[in-house]
């Protein structure tokens, strides 16, 4: 049950993917993404992380795909759905592409032999979200305080750009 | 079926990881571009969540929580960028624009 699960998110997210990549019309990008989200919320849950589930779902598909789908709506695609959808250097990033695949497969090779067995213990003893919660504001306080000034200055920058100014003189 | 393991979420991840490579290098659309980013970056929180569970320790799970925090930055940001560029050069062609080209 668990691997059927697995297996039926993994191909969620993977044909998400493949088709928010090869889709011509933006807004299917955005549905399909969506589609691949949600298959990554799923492999969430099949890997016992349930708050990051949670926060997946939330984050994610309710948050930045909505504005993703916004920004759609405020641009005009219909002229650039019509065009040539890859740039003349699709050659070299197919190359580039096979070269890190090959490394990365090598390594994963390699890795996975000398990679320990799992001790796995019970990883929801007392509850992920309580985990969580204990990790992330004792130890991990500052860089938690990092994020949110980060995430300010994101919404200062993003109202900032997209303001209407006068042209200056 | 045989059981799950580790490897089958790296496998998963890489595959994620190179679609959105694919993606970011060769779609011309800078939405699509910015869409890729998100894949890429999914990949990286299933690596994350793979070895999280793989050692029995959360903190696996909080470093993926950082990591969403920059990808809704990165993606505000982005879209802010894109707005203002559409705005004033009237494209959203990653190869159209071109002014610090000469």
């Amino acid at each position: 049950m668990e691997a059927l699960l697995f297996y039926i998110f993994a191909a969620m997210t993977l044909s998400g993917a493949l088709l928010t990549v090869t889709r011509r019309n933006p807004v299917h990008c955005a549905l399909a993404l969506i589609f691949s989200l949600l298959g990554v919320a799923g492999l969430f849950l099949t890997a016992a992380a349930e708050f990051l589930f949670a926060v997946q779902i939330l984050l994610y598909v309710g948050g930045v795909m909505v504005l993703f789908l916004f920004v759609i709506f405020l641009i005009h695609l219909e002229e650039a759905a019509k065009q040539r959808q890859y740039s003349r250097q699709w050659p070299v990033a197919l190359a580039v592409l096979a070269v890190v695949a090959a490394e990365t497969l090598v390594l994963l090779k390699t890795g996975l032999g000398s990679l320990p067995p799992k001790p796995l213990p019970r990883l929801n003893a007392q509850g992920n979200t309580e985990r969580i919660g204990d990790v992330l504001f004792y130890q991990f306080a500052l860089p938690f305080e990092a994020a949110s000034v980060l995430l300010l200055v994101a919404i200062v920058g993003a109202v900032w750009m997209t303001k209407k100014r006068e042209a200056a003189e | 079926m045989t059981p799950i393991t580790t490897s089958h979420y790296l496998f998963v991840s890489l595959a994620l990881l190179l679609i959105g490579t694919a993606g970011v290098l060769m779609r011309r659309n800078v939405i699509v571009i910015l869409m890729s980013i998100e894949l890429i970056l999914n990949a990286v929180n299933i690596n994350l969540i793979a070895f999280s569970k793989h050692w029995g320790q959360v903190i696996g799970q909080v470093f993926a929580i950082f990591v969403i925090t920059v990808a809704v930055a990165e993606a505000a940001v982005g879209l802010g960028v894109l707005i203002a560029l559409y705005r004033n050069r009237g494209t959203t062609q990653a190869d159209e624009i071109r002014l610090l080209k000469w």
